[in-house]
C-alpha cells in the first residue's frame, strides 16, 4: 500500500461477486495501475443492499461515498470523473453510504460491521470495536456473563427461538471435564444468507462470540458445522481463524489470560437436516445425518456426550454486540418476548433484496413495500413465505402482522431465521404446496414414518387433488395426512411441513382446483416446464 | 483395471484419508478428502475406510450414501447446481431448471454425452437476494435468465478450463 494511496472498498461477499464484484475491483486496480493512480482496494463484505452491488466505496475524509452497481465497463468512465476524489460528477454516485435510506432504517447492532471492515484483519477488526467484549469477558465471572445473556433476552436465531440464557446456564452447570460450543452454520434454509453473509463479512464476530461462549461455560473446544454450499464463507473463517491465532486470541493463551479455546471448522455435505441441532451433532461425530431423540438436550449431553452449546451462527455473533454494551441495552431494542434485533433477508420476487436488521415489532407490509419496494417484476405480490421451507406461506390479509415470535406464532406462521421470500401473483400456489412436501420427502432423515413415508403420500395426494376426480375427499385426506405428521414427526421437517401445505390449501384454494394436464405440470407464468417436476427418488436420504 | 492398478489405487485412497483417523468424527472429512482429490468416491473407498475407520462396510456406505454431496462415479469436467429452492422458484427457477434439462438433454445426476456438464439440483445457495442462482464449481452465479444460462453452458461445453 502505498502512502496517500486513496482506499476504495468493494466487497467480496458471495451475491456481490455473482453481480460482478470481482471483475469491477480487478479492472479497478489495472485501471489505476495504467493510468498511475495510487489506489488501495480493500475487499469487505457486503452491506447487504444487493441491488446497489456491485457497491464501490471510496473513502474520502473519514466517510465512505458510495458508487453502484458498477460493472468494469463503468469505471473509465467514472475515473475521468473524479471517482477517486469521490466526486459527486461521477455516474451512480449514491453520497455517504450511511445515510441511504435503506440503511438509515435500520438498526445495526449484530452486523454493524457488515462490508466496513476488513474481514481478515485484527487490526480493522478491533479499530471497528471488536474485541472489546472479549476483553470484558476475562474480566467477568462465567454467572456473570451467563446472566448478561439472560438480560439480553436473546433467544436462538436459527429458528426455534430458545431462551439463550437457559440453554447457556444449562452447560454451565453440567458437572463435565469437557464441554463443546457448536456453531450450526449450516443455513439450509431457502431465503436466507445471513449466517452466509456475517461469516464472509464479520467472521471474527462469530469466533469472539464462540470465545465469550466458551469463557461463560467452561467449554475449551468449539466446531463450525458449516455447509458444503459455501466455499466463499470457508475461506473467509480459515483466513479469520488463522490471524486471530496470530494474535494470541485463540489458542491456549486467550490474551494473556491463561485460559484456553480452539476452534475447528467441519464441512457439511448436502443434506438439509443436518442443520437440525442432534443430526448436526451425528454428523460432526461421523455418521449419518439423523436426529436424536430428546431428552437428553445437546446442553446436558450433545456431542460424543458431553455438555454442548448449540447456537446459530447470528445468535454467537450477537454475543459481542451483547457483552460490550450489556444485556439491558441490547433488550432496549424489541417488544414483548422478542427482544433485541433481527437481520431480516429479503429474497425472492423483491425490488430491494437485501439484509435488513431490525428491531422486532415492524409489520412485515412494512418490511415489503416501505423497505423492499415491492415485486422485482413490477407484478402485484401474492404471497410471502417467511422463516424458510417449513414456514407458512402469508396472504395479503396477513402482511399486517408485526415481526415478533408470538404474533407471528399465533397466525400458524414463524419468524424462522428471518428470510422473506416474496412471489407475485404468478406464484401457482397448488405447486408450492407439491414442493413442500417433496422437499420433505427428498431431506427426510427417514426416523418417523408420518415424516418419511407420510411426505410421499403427500405428494401423491397433491397430484390427485389437480387431477380433481375427488377434490373434497383428497383434501379431507391431506389435511388428516398432514396432522399425522404434525403430530407424529420427531423433528420439526416432518412436523412443520405441514405449515405451508395446508397455508398453502387454505388461504389459496382457487389454485388447487385449477385443470392441469398432467400432475406436476406448473401453469405458471415463469414456468414452461414440459413435465414433471419430481425429485427423483436417487435424491432421497 | 489390473490387480495391481487396483492396489495402488487403493494406496493412493489410503494416503488420502490417514490423516483423518485420528480426528474425532473423521469419517467425513475424509469422505470429503478422497472427493476434494478425485472428484468422486471410487468404489474402493468404502473398503478403505471400513479398515482404517474400524467399521463395517456396510456403516460406511450408509454413510457415503447419505449426503447428497458425495458422488459415487466420476463428474463431468463441470459440476452445475442449480438452485431448486423458494426464492428461486419465485423468479423463474422453474423454468431455468426445464430449460437446462432440455438443452443439456439429461436430467438431474447425469452428464452430458460430451462429458463438460454434470446436472445437479441444490436447495439454496444463500445467494437469494439475486435469485435465480445457479453454481458451477466454486462460482455462484446470479440472476440468471435463459439467454446467461445459454452463455454459461455454452462457455462450459466450449472446452474452457474445468472448473475447479
Ligand atoms: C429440519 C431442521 C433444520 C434446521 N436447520 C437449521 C439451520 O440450518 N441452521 C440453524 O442455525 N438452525 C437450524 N435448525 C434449528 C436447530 O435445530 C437448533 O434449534 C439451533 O441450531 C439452535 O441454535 P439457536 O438457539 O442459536 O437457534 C433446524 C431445525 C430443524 C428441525
Ligand atoms: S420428522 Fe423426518 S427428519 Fe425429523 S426425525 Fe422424523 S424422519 Fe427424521
Ligand atoms: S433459494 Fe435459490 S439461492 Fe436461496
Amino acid at each position: 500500500m502505498s502512502a496517500g494511496a486513496t482506499r476504495v472498498y468493494v466487497p467480496a461477499d458471495t451475491s456481490a461477486v455473482a453481480l460482478g464484484a470481482d471483475r469491477t475491483a480487478r479492472r479497478l486496480e489495472a485501471l489505476c495501475d495504467e493510468r498511475g493512480l495510487a489506489v488501495t482496494v480493500v475487499r469487505t463484505g457486503s452491506r447487504g443492499a444487493f441491488w446497489l452491488e456491485p457497491l464501490l466505496e471510496v473513502e474520502r475524509d473519514g466517510q465512505r461515498i458510495g458508487y453502484g452497481p458498477v460493472q468494469p465497463e463503468d469505471l473509465p468512465g467514472l475515473l475521468d470523473a473524479g471517482l477517486l476524489s469521490a466526486s459527486e460528477q461521477a455516474p451512480g454516485h449514491l453520497g455517504p453510504v450511511e445515510d441511504l435510506p435503506f440503511f438509515r432504517c435500520q438498526q445495526r447492532l449484530t452486523c454493524a460491521r457488515l462490508g466496513v471492515v476488513d474481514p481478515a484483519s485484527v487490526d480493522s477488526y478491533r479499530e471497528h470495536g471488536g474485541l472489546r467484549a472479549l476483553e470484558r469477558a476475562l474480566e467477568m465471572t462465567p454467572q456473570a456473563l451467563v446472566d448478561e445473556v439472560k438480560t439480553s433476552g436473546l433467544r436462538g436465531r436459527g429458528g426455534a427461538a430458545f431462551p439463550a440464557g437457559i440453554k447457556w446456564q444449562t452447560v454451565l452447570d453440567a458437572p463435565a471435564a469437557d464441554k463443546t460450543i457448536v456453531c450450526n452454520a449450516d443455513e439450509g434454509d431457502s431465503g436466507t444468507y445471513s449466517d452466509r453473509m456475517l461469516m464472509e463479512g464479520d467472521p471474527m464476530a462469530l469466533l469472539e462470540g464462540m470465545l465469550i461462549a466458551g469463557l461463560a461455560t467452561g467449554a475449551r473446544q468449539g466446531y463450525i458445522y458449516l455447509r458444503e454450499e459455501y466455499p466463499r464463507a470457508r475461506a473467509s473463517l480459515e483466513r479469520a481463524m488463522t490471524a486471530l491465532w496470530a494474535a494470541g486470541c485463540l489458542g491456549s493463551n486467550i490474551l494473556g489470560s491463561g485460559q484456553c479455546f480452539d476452534v475447528a471448522l467441519r464441512i457439511g455435505a448436502g443434506a438439509y437436516i443436518c442443520g437440525e441441532e442432534t443430526a448436526l451433532l451425528e454428523s460432526l461425530e461421523g455418521r449419518r445425518g439423523t436426529v436424536r431423540p430428546k431428552p437428553p438436550v445437546p446442553a446436558i449431553a450433545g456431542l460424543f456426550g458431553q455438555p454442548t452449546l448449540v447456537h446459530n451462527v447470528i445468535s454467537l455473533a450477537s454475543v459481542p454486540a451483547i457483552i460490550s454494551a450489556g444485556g439491558e441495552h441490547y433488550r432496549g431494542y424489541g417488544v414483548e418476548r422478542s427482544r433485541g434485533t433481527l437481520p431480516f433477508q429479503l429474497a425472492g420476487n423483491i425490488e430491494r433484496a437485501g439484509l435488513v436488521e431490525l428491531p422486532f415489532g415492524l409489520t412485515l407490509r412494512e418490511l415489503l413495500y416501505e423497505i423492499g419496494g415491492g415485486s422485482r417484476s413490477g407484478r402485484p405480490l401474492r404471497a410471502v413465505q417467511v422463516g424458510g421451507p417449513l414456514g407458512a406461506y402469508l396472504p395479503e390479509s396477513q402482511w399486517d402482522t408485526p415481526l415478533d415470535y408470538e404474533a407471528f406464532a399465533a397466525i400458524g406462521a414463524m419468524l424462522g431465521h428471518g428470510g422473506v421470500v416474496a412471489f407475485d401473483d404468478s406464484v401457482d400456489m397448488w405447486e408450492q404446496a407439491r414442493f413442500a412436501m417433496a422437499f420433505c420427502a427428498a431431506e427426510s432423515c427417514g426416523k418417523c414414518t408420518p415424516c418419511r413415508i407420510g411426505s410421499t403420500r403427500g405428494v401423491e395426494i397433491i397430484d390427485r387433488l389437480a387431477a380433481g376426480a375427488d377434490a373434497e375427499g383428497d383434501r379431507h385426506l391431506l389435511e388428516d395426512l398432514c396432522e399425522t405428521m404434525r403430530d407424529g414427526s420427531l423433528c420439526a421437517l416432518g412436523g412443520m411441513t405441514p405449515a405451508p401445505v395446508l397455508s398453502a390449501l387454505r388461504h389459496f384454494p382457487g389454485d388447487f382446483q385449477r385443470p392441469r394436464g398432467r400432475p406436476g405440470q406448473s401453469e405458471s407464468r415463469h414456468d414452461t416446464a414440459p413435465g414433471p417436476q419430481i425429485i427423483p427418488s436417487t435424491e432421497a436420504g | 483395471m489390473s490387480e495391481k492398478e487396483g492396489d495402488k489405487d487403493m494406496q493412493g485412497l489410503a494416503q488420502l484419508t490417514a490423516p483423518f483417523r485420528t480426528v474425532a468424527g473423521g469419517l467425513l472429512p475424509a469422505l470429503h478428502a478422497v472427493q476434494d482429490a478425485l472428484g468422486y468416491l471410487p468404489e474402493a473407498t468404502t473398503g478403505v475406510l471400513a479398515e482404517q475407520f474400524n467399521l463395517s462396510r456396510a456403516e460406511v456406505h450408509g454413510v457415503m450414501t447419505f449426503y447428497h454431496h458425495f458422488r459415487r462415479s466420476p463428474p463431468g469436467r463441470h459440476r452445475v447446481q442449480l438452485c431448486r429452492a423458494e426464492s428461486c422458484q419465485a423468479v423463474g427457477g422453474r423454468a431455468l431448471e426445464a430449460h437446462a434439462k432440455r438443452v443439456l438433454d439429461i436430467d438431474y445426476h447425469q452428464t452430458t454425452a460430451d462429458g463438460a456438464v454434470s446436472l445437479e439440483p441444490v436447495y439454496c445457495l444463500g445467494n437469494c437476494a439475486c435469485s435465480p442462482s445457479v453454481r458451477v464449481g466454486d462460482e455462484v452465479y446470479g440472476m440468471m435468465n435463459v439467454a446467461r444460462l445459454d452463455a454459461l453452458l455454452a462457455e462450459l461445453r466450449g472446452g474452457a478450463e474445468a472448473v475447479p
